[in-house]
């Protein structure tokens, strides 16, 4: 177990302050926020490059605030790979080993097992400036994982990447979390990435945990705006609760009322996720409390899914299947309705 | 017709940066083209078999050479804490490094003496020691250091610069100490800046006139009396003229480009490496 308690880390124009987390031995964890919101110096706040001004960082109930990094055991892979230029793959992966004293016989044993496990078997003769960024992306895992760290720290280990390699990266990941079961910090500003990889992610602004909890419970509850926002929910609405109905509440959106179920009675926030909006040509009777007729502003193709902008009172972002799309044969300017039921609000 | 008028006034920026360029160049070469090729090669045999000059040039180089390892031992260190960390007094020590390049060399020797000269604090030091700087082979060695120095401090410091310090973090959380991260991954990447600053300051070192005059004129180099190269040569032109201070001044310049050729090439092969 990670405990991470009052951590406040002072950058002279920048603070991170108050951080409280708690990470289970194997557990997958992301970190997530805008650039600047401080998640690298987290990162390397707990890896020991950046010095603690207050607060705790206990591995297991071993105490390792004041250790210095090579004392830590953790391994850290940045976004730009860092492989250290006048070394083959080979010898970038050994380094940790050798520093540590390994025997030579048992650095070529390890290397053999991670590049194995890492696909670069191939790689190993090869220097750093002769790779592509996914094969330096590759020993630089290799590299902080043949160490068998306590954590593993990835600082945006995919945005360097074309979308393919992310891809395949990605399962890699999860791969070697999988087998290697080490526990992994990883920090992004890409909320998808964070909802497919993340078993827990907390949400990081200006130096401080804005939420924390599985990707799912953020992307359905998120607790103020900014984590709506991040979150990719598309629909936030400011709104007044109008008029109360036992559990069910009707909130003036400015130009749009919807039902929800709130025992909230004043001034709210709702948010309203894309998938959860059913779109229609025609008004249909169902159990869903939210019926609201609007004009279709834009269409955004995504690939095999679009988000379709309609203007029903308030702008609601829909979220429906190209397939789907062609059977309603909408287009912009035509009237559609949405639907969607109380419960699919979250209201905050 | 607008493409052609916009090659057309590129050409003409071209042709006059060229012409500008080039005798910015030849002001450079043609001096030390004439000087190398104005001496008979006989006249350069005789002049570099001539004890006073060979025990000369084996001096300034010596000494050079000398200033440049100390310069290593003690400037690695401070370009490496200039690139790397932030302290209380950074601006001043970095105004201080580019001292010796602004003030003129024989004040710079004049200065050195009040602090090393055998009735200063650190010539009394030294004396105790054994060494004494005035007229002595130490006394050229501190000269060209301090006079030196800039050359190899700076190019450091810009090769510690260059390399990223995640690489040296990563290091660290690898398991290496920062002696290691320093010996394994800063050092041999700064390297290639750090030989090139050095053969400036060898250069630099071994053609100084000024800070030597004042300091160490003539002085015992293993038993034979000699004084370094230029003041050599500038004594044979103010003694003798022009024509008796040129072999000399030619063997001077010829060793000077064939050492700096030499690195080059040696510099180069380990980059393409």
């Amino acid at each position: 177990m990670i405990e991470i308690s009052g951590l406040k880390v002072d950058l002279g124009n920048f603070a991170l302050r108050d951080i409280d987390l708690q990470i289970e031995r194997g557990e997958y964890f992301i970190v997530l926020g805008p650039t600047g919101a401080g998640k690298s110096v987290l990162l390397e706040a707990i890896a020991g490059l950046y010095p603690v001004l207050e607060g705790k960082i206990i591995i297991d109930g071993r105490d390792i605030t004041e250790l210095s990094p090579e004392k830590r055991n953790i391994g850290i892979v940045y976004q730009d790979y860092s492989l250290f230029p006048h070394m083959s793959a080979a010898e970038n992966i050994a380094f940790g080993l050798k520093v540590r004293k390994t025997p030579g016989k048992k650095i070529k044993e390890k290397i053999d097992y991670i590049a194995a496990m890492t696909h670069i078997e191939d790689l190993l003769e090869r220097k750093p400036d002769t790779l592509s960024g996914g094969e330096k992306q590759k020993i630089a895992l290799a590299r902080a994982l043949v160490t068998d760290p306590d954590i593993l720290l990835l600082d945006e280990p995919l945005s360097a990447l074309d979308p393919s390699t992310r891809e395949k990266m990605r399962y890699l990941l999860e791969e070697l979390h999988r087998e290697l079961k080490v526990t992994v910090i990883h920090v992004t500003h890409d909320f998808e990435e964070a909802a497919v990889l993340g078993d827990r992610v907390t949400v990081i602004k200006s130096g401080v945990i804005v939420q924390t909890g599985s990707p799912d419970y953020i992307m359905r509850h998120p607790k103020t705006e900014f984590v709506a926002d991040f979150a990719l929910t598309r629909n936030v609405f400011k709104g007044k609760v109008k008029k109360k109905d036992g559990d069910y509440a009707e909130i003036d959106v400015s130009g749009a009322t919807i039902r929800v179920l709130t025992d909230k009675k004043e001034d709210v926030m709702l948010s309203l996720r894309p998938e959860e909006i059913i779109l229609s040509r025609n008004k249909f009777i169902s159990t869903a409390r939210n019926c609201l007729k609007g004009i279709v502003l834009e269409i955004s193709n995504r690939g095999s899914y679009s988000y379709i902008t309609v203007s029903a009172g308030q702008d609601f972002v829909c979220m429906v299947t190209n397939t789907a799309l062609d059977e309603l044969e909408l287009k912009k300017n035509d009237e559609a309705w949405i639907v969607f039921k109380a419960s699919a609000v979250h209201v905050f | 017709m607008g493409l052609k008028k916009k090659v057309k006034k590129t050409d003409v920026m071209t042709l006059v940066f060229v012409i500008l360029g080039f005798s910015m160049a030849l002001f450079i070469a043609g001096p030390i083209i004439k000087l190398l090729f104005s001496s008979s090669l006989g006249t350069l045999q005789t002049a570099l078999l001539e004890k006073t000059v060979y025990i000369s040039i084996l001096m300034t180089a010596y000494s050079a050479a000398f200033a440049t390892v100390i310069g290593l031992i003690f400037g690695v260190p401070l370009a490496y804490l200039m690139a790397r960390k932030n302290f209380f007094g950074k601006r001043i020590v970095e105004g201080l490094i580019d001292i010796p390049v602004v003030i003129p060399h024989s004040a710079a020797g004049i200065a050195l003496l009040f602090v090393f000269g055998s009735r200063f604090l650190a010539g009394r030091f030294f004396k105790i020691l054994g060494v004494s700087f005035f007229n002595s082979i130490a006394g050229v060695i501190i000269a060209m250091l301090f006079v030196s120095i800039p050359f190899l401090l700076n190019a450091a410091r810009e090769g510690f610069e260059s390399v990223d310090v995640r690489l040296e973090k990563v290091a660290r959380t690898l398991g290496a100490s920062s002696w290691q991260t320093f010996f394994r991954i800063s050092l041999p990447l700064a390297w290639r800046s750090i030989l090139s600053g050095c053969i400036m300051m060898w250069a630099r070192g071994a053609s100084e006139f000024g800070a030597v005059l004042v300091l160490a004129y003539h002085v015992n180099f293993f038993g034979n009396y000699a004084c370094v190269t230029p003041i050599l040569v500038a004594d044979r032109f103010n003694s003798f003229g022009l024509e008796y201070a040129r072999p000399v001044t030619a063997i001077v310049i010829f060793i000077s480009l064939a050492v700096f050729i030499l690195l080059r090439i040696f510099l180069r092969r380990r980059k393409a490496k």
